[in-house]
Formats: C-alpha cells, structure tokens, sequence
C-alpha cells in the first residue's frame, strides 16, 4: 500500500491539496480546489499505514462505492474518487456549519427544537433509504445542515448499499459503529434493515430531550448487547412533564424488535410534523420499564428467535408508503365518496404497513379574509376532521396507520400538492369533480395534482351507468 | 475498452442471438465467451459456426466442460446431459468438434483472467458455491478480476487484502465498481440454460477503464427454444427447464 504523499500546496488528479480541517481515526479532511469547479471541496483521505485498522481501509472502500451513486439535498455531492493502486481519496462538497455535535452542551433541547430537527433527519434518512443506503452511523456527529435548512447525512464508512457488495459483512466479527447508537439487530449481525436507523435516530431523540443516553455510554459488547433484552427507562421517568405523544414517538424507534419500530422513515417523519396526530398506545403512558418478567423471557430466548429472511431495502419501503386521499366528506358527491374509498380500500389491501392520510381542502376565498378562525370558522374545521374520520371508519385501519387534515388554503389543487410534498408521500388518490359547469368556472383541480404531483396519482370516478356520458367529463386528467 | 463476458451458451441459438445483440446494443467492443458452447440445447452447430466467426474476429474464447465431452468420452456427467451431448456429438463435423478440442482451458490478459469454472484446478470443472470456493479460485491467482460461469447462477465475491471475503448476488444493470485494492471473482449466470429463477439470457458488461461490471438479462424466445429441443428428440426436461430458469 503505498503511502498517503498528501501534504498542502500537493496535487493530485487536478485538485490542489489546501490544508488539513481533521484528522480522524481513519481519515483525514483536507481542503482542496480544482480548477472549473467552484464550490468549496473536502478530500477525504484513509490512514492506511502499517499499524492502522484495516477496517479504516475496508469502510472507506465502502465509501468510495457508495458516495458516487448518492444523490440530492441530504448527501455531500460527490466530485470524484481516488482508488488504492495510487492514493486514496474521495473528493466531497464541503457542507459549510458544524455537525450536531456541537450542540451536545445544550441538551436537553426545547421539545419542539428536538422534534422539528429529527424531522428533518427522518426525511433525510428516508431520501437516503430511498436510493437503497442504510446509514448504519446516525449519531449527532454524522449529520449536518444546510443553510436552506435540510439536514445532510455524512460519513458512509459503516453503510449498507443494497444493490452493491456489503464489504463489511464478514469483515469483522464484532459489530462496527458507534456502541450508544447501535440498534440491538446490528450485534447479531444484520446490516440491511433500514430499520436499524430509524433505532439510532430514537436514540438521538430520546437524548436530545432528556440530556440522557437512553442505553448509557458502554462501548463494551456486553453492555451493548444488554440492549437485545433490556428496553430503556421510559422518557417521562427521566422528564415528568415529557409530552405523550413524543414518548409514543421515541420508544417506538427504540423498540427491541425492528418489526414494532416505524416501517419507514417517511411515517417518522410524518408523526413529527403532526404531533397531534400521533397515535398514542400504553408506550406514552409508561413511567417504568418493562417487568423482568419480560426481560428474561427476551433475555432467555435469544436463540429461540426465528431466523430472518434478508429484507430488501427497496421493497420494504414500497409496502410502507404513504398515501393520501383527498376528498371532500361533507359536500363531494356520495358516490364519489364511496368509490374514493373502494379505491383506497384495494389499494391498502396490498400494503399492509401503509398509512392513509385523509385530506381535506377547506377553500377561502380569494377576496375577503376568510373568518376561518372565528367560532363558525372554528366548527367548519372541526366538522370537517370528524366528517374525514366517519369517511375511514369502513376501512377498519388502525388508529396508528390513520390521520385527518383539513388544510386551508385558495387553490385546493396546490394545498394538496404541497401537502404531498412536505409530508413525502408516496401516492394521492383524488376524485374527479363531476359537475362540469362548476368544473369550467373553478378549473380542475384533480387534472391540476395529476399533472403537477411528483408522486404516483390516481383520479377517481364512479362507475358510469349506461347512457351517463354528461356525468363526467372525458377530458378529466387520469393519473 | 467495454467487454461482453458469455458464458454457458449451451446450444441455445435464440439465446446467444439475443444476447449478441443486447451486448452490441450496450456498446459492447470486445467479446469474451467462457465456454459451454454445447451441450442441453438443440442448435450446435450454428451456436459453434458463429463463435468460430466471432473468434476469427478478435472474440476470446475458452473451453467448458461440455466442450471437452463432446471429444472425450471420460467426462461423467448427468444422464440428460449424456444423452444431450451424445446426440450433440452426432451433429458437430470434424472441423466444429477440432475447434471445440483445442480452446484453451483459460486465459489472462492485463490483470483480467477467464476460465470456464474456476482458476485453482480448471480441469476438475469445480463449482463455485460458496465463499470457501470462492477462496480457492482467487488464492490461485494474482489476477484482479477472474471471470468463470459453469454453475449458471450469477454471483460477485471478493477477497480483501487480509483475505478476508465477501459475497454478493448482482443486482440486473447496476454498475459495481471492482475496487483495485481486492481481488474480485465474477460468476457469470449462464446464456442459454439460466438457473436462478429467471429464464432471460445472462451476460455481464465489464468496462475495462472504469473497472466496472454490470450484469445483464436479454429476454429471448424461450419458447422457440424449448421447441427446438423437443422437436429433436432431447430430453423433454432441457426444454421445460428454460422457460422456469431452473
């Protein structure tokens, strides 16, 4: 292995080396520049010397395949890659800030801080799942912001790419990563359930809101596999005034089994943008852990425990989607209504993990400041939530899979669509307005989210009797 | 320089033509064949005439073990395929059976190695089950990527530098760079008898530049194929066997 030859004023294929920013346990960051790209840039160098960790080697060849393919607002773009026969390096932007280290002083965060800055990392960890990478490292020292606000995940040395060889797989025989973070499957060996995140990032919350670590600071394997059996004490015990549906939110990230854990980041993301829709189950009520009872049954049945299929990244994120309906339960047309929800009815029947959202638009007007706040306005909301959740209750969906919006807004079809949005879902179902002449003076707002929505769309109509034509209107987009 | 890495071609005309064209398609400049020309499928000469064509024009060839039995009684094999290579025998022409006899048994070239099964006793026609078998192959040679089929099912391992190995089972069209730092041993799936579950002819691309493989699936008429078996009197399971991919 040759030896690194980096040092400042250096250049190596075309990047001139600046100075060095870090100097890791298996890397170091330099600066560098290149001609004809103008953004600032890092070079991650391995230590690949005599004496150094061989895994140093090992997570930052896992890098150097997976940081190329990974795209968007959530992951330092990549500028190239240099391989082992000369010198390593990958070249990275260089995100401008600091990690979310730096804020480790001023924990315990405000709990709408925490729950408004693990939003933001559940939906980056969904964009990264996305494209089929299981980070393996969140921990406040990977994750970073932009100034636009999105958060960015760095640091792939540890990562799972689902569609390319896993290097770390057999290179160890020790779990490797950070001990506090480690979600309790990664000490038996399994790296390709995204779900494994999504237990690090209910640490991150459960620290970042009480100032404690839920399973402590043990880097030793036996006090790290206590986790397989033990569950932490529950948030309200370390903070009495501990908001329930946030330790609904936070054990369930901590939950034992991944299967009881959320199924995707995605509906993380979305129990915290709408607090008030969480779910609350006997977890956000609990003051105390589980009975030893428990413990050692879990404790004592370890080797009990059915062997598991390899998941598929992909797939599991396909069966967990979040879909939303949008509807009018108050006024809409009852058979339109009830084909909305023959629709929504077959399509969940295939997904059994994913969660229906209910979406109505309560329209204002244009002109005049709509009094939507005042006692009637207030009602007119109300009413509308409860017309929403009567339209769901044939579907029989747990509470925890279901939730109910009534958004405000003048255009309808750019509510909706911004609700798609921000809430990362995967798949609107939205009726066709049926009245033509209301159609022709309001403009079709079911055309407009078919054509605009940057997810799947379908538009739905009910069944047509024969000789209907006037009913609806063949020009009505299809999704 | 983009290679097209065949293997396990088996007489299957609809297959190979296939794939030479999805290959040509890609972009494909050089063409690797890892053996298995014969043998289990109804179109011999044809699939043997046209790599005696792709040979003479730069192709690289090497020999599988159905190719040695068509010259060599002394290969065991399963009775479907005796019976197959019996009747391939009766088929092929001096000229045909010569070529087949005098492929090598592997080749290297610039780092890249190719033979039919695997590299540490090519004449033992060794599958490559497991890692362990993996281990074997890649000990055996200091070539940085050793390409081999005979067990029609696609995998990609590697050995690190501390010996230490990985296994995997590509992903259809996604580029996996081989690092330089490892040694890699690609197992191609097989042309015209696939056995993974998936009937479609595979094949891999490998870019000699940016050292990345893609493996490939060419969908072909399967059903022309097993018809072609049945109507020769084969066995009828080679010809069921295509349309399962198994």
């Amino acid at each position: 292995m040759p030896k690194p030859l980096v040092r400042s004023g250096a250049e190596i294929d075309g990047y001139t080396i600046g100075e060095c920013v870090h100097a890791g346990g298996m890397a170091t960051l330099w600066t560098v520049t290149h001609p004809g790209i103008d953004v600032p840039l890092l070079m991650k160098i391995p230590r690949v010397s005599e004496g150094e960790d061989p895994a140093a080697i090992v997570s930052f060849e896992m890098e150097m395949m997976i940081l190329p393919r990974l795209a968007g607002p959530h992951v330092p773009a990549c500028f190239g890659t240099g391989d082992f026969a000369r010198q390593a390096y990958v070249v990275i932007e260089r995100i401008p800030g600091a990690t979310l280290y730096k804020r480790l002083p001023d924990l315990p965060l405000p709990y709408d801080e925490a729950r408004q800055l693990v939003a933001r990392i559940a939906t980056a960890l969904a964009d990264l799942h996305r494209q089929n990478v299981i980070h393996h490292d969140i921990k406040p020292s990977s994750i970073m912001f932009r100034e636009s606000g999105e958060a960015v995940l760095i640091d792939y040395g540890l990562s799972h790419h689902n569609h390319l060889p896993d290097l770390l797989q057999e290179e160890f025989r020790l779990p490797y990563g950070t001990a506090p973070y480690m979600a309790p499957e990664r000490l038996l060996g399994v790296r390709d359930d995204p779900r494994s995140d999504l237990f690090s990032l209910g640490v991150l919350l459960y620290f970042f809101t009480t100032g404690v670590r839920p399973f402590g600071e043990g880097e030793t394997l036996r006090a790290m596999r206590r986790r397989l059996w033990r569950d932490p004490h529950p948030p309200r015990k370390v903070r009495p005034d501990y908001p329930p549906w946030l330790q609904e939110v936070v054990l369930r990230c901590l939950e034992i089994e991944p299967v009881w854990r959320y199924p995707t980041a995605s509906q993380l993301a979305f129990d915290l943008a709408h607090p008030d829709q969480v779910k609350l189950t006997a977890r956000s009520e609990r003051v105390k852990r589980d009975p030893l009872s428990v413990v050692w049954r879990r404790r004592f049945n370890q080797g009990a425990m059915a062997p598991r299929a390899k998941s598929d990244v992909a797939a599991q994120i396909a069966s967990s989607p979040i879909l939303a309906v949008a509807l009018d339960a108050m006024e809409g047309a009852p058979e339109l209504n009830e084909a909305l929800r023959v629709t929504t009815e077959r399509i969940l029947a295939t997904l059994p993990s994913a969660r229906l959202a209910c979406v109505n638009v309560l329209k204002l007007s244009r002109i005049a400041i709509d009094r939507s706040l005042d006692e009637e306005g207030s009602n007119k909301h109300i009413d509308r939530l409860v017309a929403l959740r009567h339209w769901a209750t044939p579907l029989k969906l747990d509470e925890s899979r279901l939730s109910a919006h009534v958004l405000e807004a003048v255009d309808p079809a750019a509510a909706i669509l911004e609700f798609a949005k921000a809430n990362q879902v995967d798949h609107v179902i939205i009726g066709a307005r049926q009245h033509s002449f209301r159609r022709m003076l309001l403009g079709s707002v079911s055309a407009k989210v078919a054509a605009e929505a940057t997810c799947t769309v379908t538009v739905v109509r009910p069944p047509r009797l024969a000789g209907d034509v006037g009913g609806t209107d063949a020009n009505e987009a299809t999704g | 320089m983009l290679l097209a890495v065949f293997s396990d071609i088996h007489a299957n005309r609809q297959a190979f033509e296939a794939c030479l064209k999805a290959a040509r398609a890609k972009g494909a400049e050089q063409l690797v064949l890892l053996g298995d020309f014969v043998g289990y499928g109804a179109d011999p000469e044809w699939v043997v005439d046209t790599t005696i064509e792709l040979v003479a024009e730069g192709a690289v060839a090497v020999r599988g073990n159905h190719d040695q039995a068509v010259n060599s009684t002394a290969e065991t094999m399963n009775a479907e395929a005796q019976i197959a290579i019996e009747w391939t025998r009766g088929r092929l022409d001096t000229a045909q059976r010569r070529f087949l006899a005098e492929l090598p048994m592997m080749v290297e070239d610039e780092g890249l190695l190719f033979v039919h099964s695997e590299a540490s006793h090519p004449q033992r026609w060794h599958y490559v089950r497991s890692t362990t078998d993996a281990a074997k192959s890649l000990i055996a040679t200091s070539a940085h990527v050793t390409f081999c089929g005979h067990i029609h099912r696609p995998a990609l391992y590697s050995m690190s530098v501390t010996a230490k190995m990985t296994s995997f089972v590509p992903k259809t069209d996604v580029p996996v760079q081989l690092l330089r730092g490892r040694q890699w041993l690609a197992v191609l799936g097989s042309v015209g008898q696939p056995r993974d579950g998936d009937p479609s002819a595979a094949f891999a691309l490998f870019d000699t530049v940016s050292c990345q493989i893609t493996y490939c699936r060419a969908p072909y008429d399967v059903a022309a194929a097993a018809g072609r078996i049945r109507d020769n009197g084969l066995p009828s399971w080679l010809a069921d066997r295509l349309s399962q991919g198994r």
